[in-house]
């Protein structure tokens, strides 16, 4: 019997198309219960590689006969072993390449739909770690907002699309993951938009990203609206996209509201948040589309893999906008999860203080993003 | 610098290959003995703890030099766990901070190896590995008291016997040991 070996993309469309699957997965203990691979349909093992390095015989039971067997991980080597030692026990398994690196770091673009002069809007899901980005294009330009580190996909899909990037832009300094926003401004001389009020530290130039100044892209313009939202961070900014899409950075979420502890104490950003949210956002209208930086469960993505809800839908569903002023303050300071991995180093490679290398970025971003009040 | 009885260069491995080549190494490894491992892969530091102690061996620690991990670790011994302790003089731990805080001029003796006393030990204690202690009885005064300590009460036990045969007037083994250690500590910073 052979081994097959999967990418993170296959993988993926398993989880979209909610089809079963098995991961056995031989990380040790400690980093399977931090973060794996999640989805509806997906059954999980963990034993370790090194208690089978005597040999599979002892898990064979605990395996399905009739679900598929992905074996997964951190970087490959290690599921491409056990893989190889159930296939000559005879079972049909496969692996998946790159390990959850590589899971880590895909990303999947899905259409959310048209502009109205013309133009679309992506969202880039990294379903790996819960970010979405955007890529907003008309005329033949294109605008990236929250890119992702690896800036790969969004060059390849440029390229295919016939595409120039002209702008990329940052809703605010991200803690969860490192931006990927000055990378492709060097690469494709784009303009890098950044809030001020979260750039006072960084040690680069950029283009001040504030309410009032529209940005167009396209020359048939497609509007996109800074509107300051602080709360997360003190500079964080929603973005109105073509009057009709609300990128929400991580303000707002589909199932849960962000976090103010990020980038300091939660309680100096627990009122601006609770202003944001219940009033600054309470202005707009009802029906615009919400798209957000980070989702948390694989239960927000659509059917299609999108993240996204209605805005007047999230007023009524959303625990976070049901609280009153004290259950609020409770909510968004205490009992909060993890922060996210080496979340202080992630912010400082950020303002471009620390310029670690590539093996130690993809370190520094292992695990789920936890930018949201509640897992 | 961290003594050991071997060591083993995992150095540009890739996982799962630092743990593979480990598990080979140390059955070549007389028990506590202390191995150490360098790698380069950053996860082996997690794996070689979870390995070490799923598979009864000691995990000593890790230290970080110029990119390189050193991992420690003290293979298993099977009698130590079990064996009958035999020296009749015994404090606990806690009677042995009391001590420490009281006693001023007692001596506490670490008998483990002296990897695993860079990686944790009392305060002021003096480090002599137990299959060292014959050739350096001598760096001991016979008339202080002298507190044994090592892991699990064990090498201590044997350790403390052979001092009272030697000639030593007050020798007292602590139990459990450093295992469930609570009192104060000096660590390597890793």
């Amino acid at each position: 019997m052979g081994i097959q070996k999967w990418t993170a993309a296959q993988v993926a469309s398993r989880i979209i198309q909610k089809n079963k699957l098995f991961i056995l997965d031989v990380r040790n203990e400690d980093a399977f219960q931090d973060w794996k691979i999640e989805g509806a349909t997906i059954q999980h093992l963990n034993i370790p590689y090194f208690e089978l390095l005597d040999g599979v015989d002892e898990i064979l039971e605990q395996l399905p006969k009739d679900t598929e067997i992905l074996v997964v991980c951190a970087k490959e080597g290690s599921s491409v072993m056990v893989a190889e030692m159930l296939s000559e026990d005879g079972l049909d398994v496969s692996y998946l390449e790159g390990g959850m690196k590589s899971w880590s770091e895909y990303l999947r673009p899905v259409k959310i739909g048209n502009l109205n002069n013309g133009g679309a809007i992506y969202q880039f899901v990294r379903i790996g770690k819960g970010c979405l980005s955007y890529l907003i294009e008309s005329d033949g330009e294109a605008m990236i907002v929250d890119p992702a580190r690896m800036i790969e996909p969004y060059e390849s899909f440029v390229l295919e699309k016939g595409l120039v990037i002209k702008y990329a832009v940052d809703t605010h300094l991200h803690a969860d993951h490192i931006s990927g926003g000055r990378l492709l401004a060097e690469k494709t001389g784009s303009t890098y938009f950044l809030p001020p009020k979260d750039a006072d530290d960084v040690a680069f130039s950029y283009t001040p990203l504030e309410e009032g100044k529209t940005i167009t892209v396209g020359s048939t313009s497609v509007s996109v609206k800074p509107i300051h939202s602080p709360g997360h961070t003190s500079g964080s900014t929603t973005l109105l996209i073509d009057n009709t899409y609300l990128l929400t950075g991580d303000i707002l979420f589909v199932k849960s509201i962000g976090r103010p502890d990020l980038a300091g104490k939660a309680e100096d950003w627990v009122g601006d948040l609770r202003n944001t949210l219940y009033h600054n956002y309470r202005e707009l209208p009802d029906n615009l589309i919400v798209l957000p930086a980070h989702y948390s469960n694989v239960s927000e993505l659509g059917d299609r893999g999108e993240v996204k809800a209605v805005l007047g839908d999230l007023f009524e569903k959303n625990d976070g906008f049901h609280l009153n002023e004290l259950e609020f303050r409770k909510a968004v300071t205490e009992n909060l999860p993890p922060q996210p991995n080496a979340y202080q180093e992630i912010r400082k490679t950020n303002m471009g203080k620390l310029s670690p290398d590539q093996e130690a970025q993809q370190e520094m971003e292992i695990g789920p993003n936890r930018c949201a009040i509640q897992d | 610098m961290i003594k050991s009885n071997a060591m083993l260069d995992a150095k540009g491995l890739a996982c799962p290959m630092p743990i593979v080549k480990t598990k080979k190494a140390i059955k070549e490894l007389g028990a506590g003995e202390v191995i150490e491992v360098q790698a380069t892969d950053k996860g082996s530091k997690a794996d070689m703890k979870a390995w070490a102690t799923g598979s009864g061996h000691h995990y000593l620690g890790t230290i970080e030099e110029n990119g390189v991990l050193k991992h420690y670790i003290r293979k298993a011994t099977a009698e130590e766990e079990k064996a009958e302790k035999q020296h009749p003089h015994v404090v606990s731990n806690e009677e042995l901070v009391n001590v420490m805080e009281h006693e001023k001029d007692a001596v506490i003796l670490d008998v483990r190896e002296s990897a695993e006393y860079a990686f944790g030990h009392i305060p002021g204690a003096v480090s002599l590995p137990l299959g060292e202690l014959n050739g350096r009885l001598n760096e001991l005064k016979q008339d202080s008291s002298v507190y044994v300590v090592c892991r699990t009460g064990t090498r201590s036990d044997l350790a403390a016997q052979k001092l009272t045969e030697e000639g030593f007037k007050n020798v007292i083994n602590v139990l459990p040991g450093m295992s469930e250690w609570q009192g104060p500590i000096t660590k390597l910073e890793g």
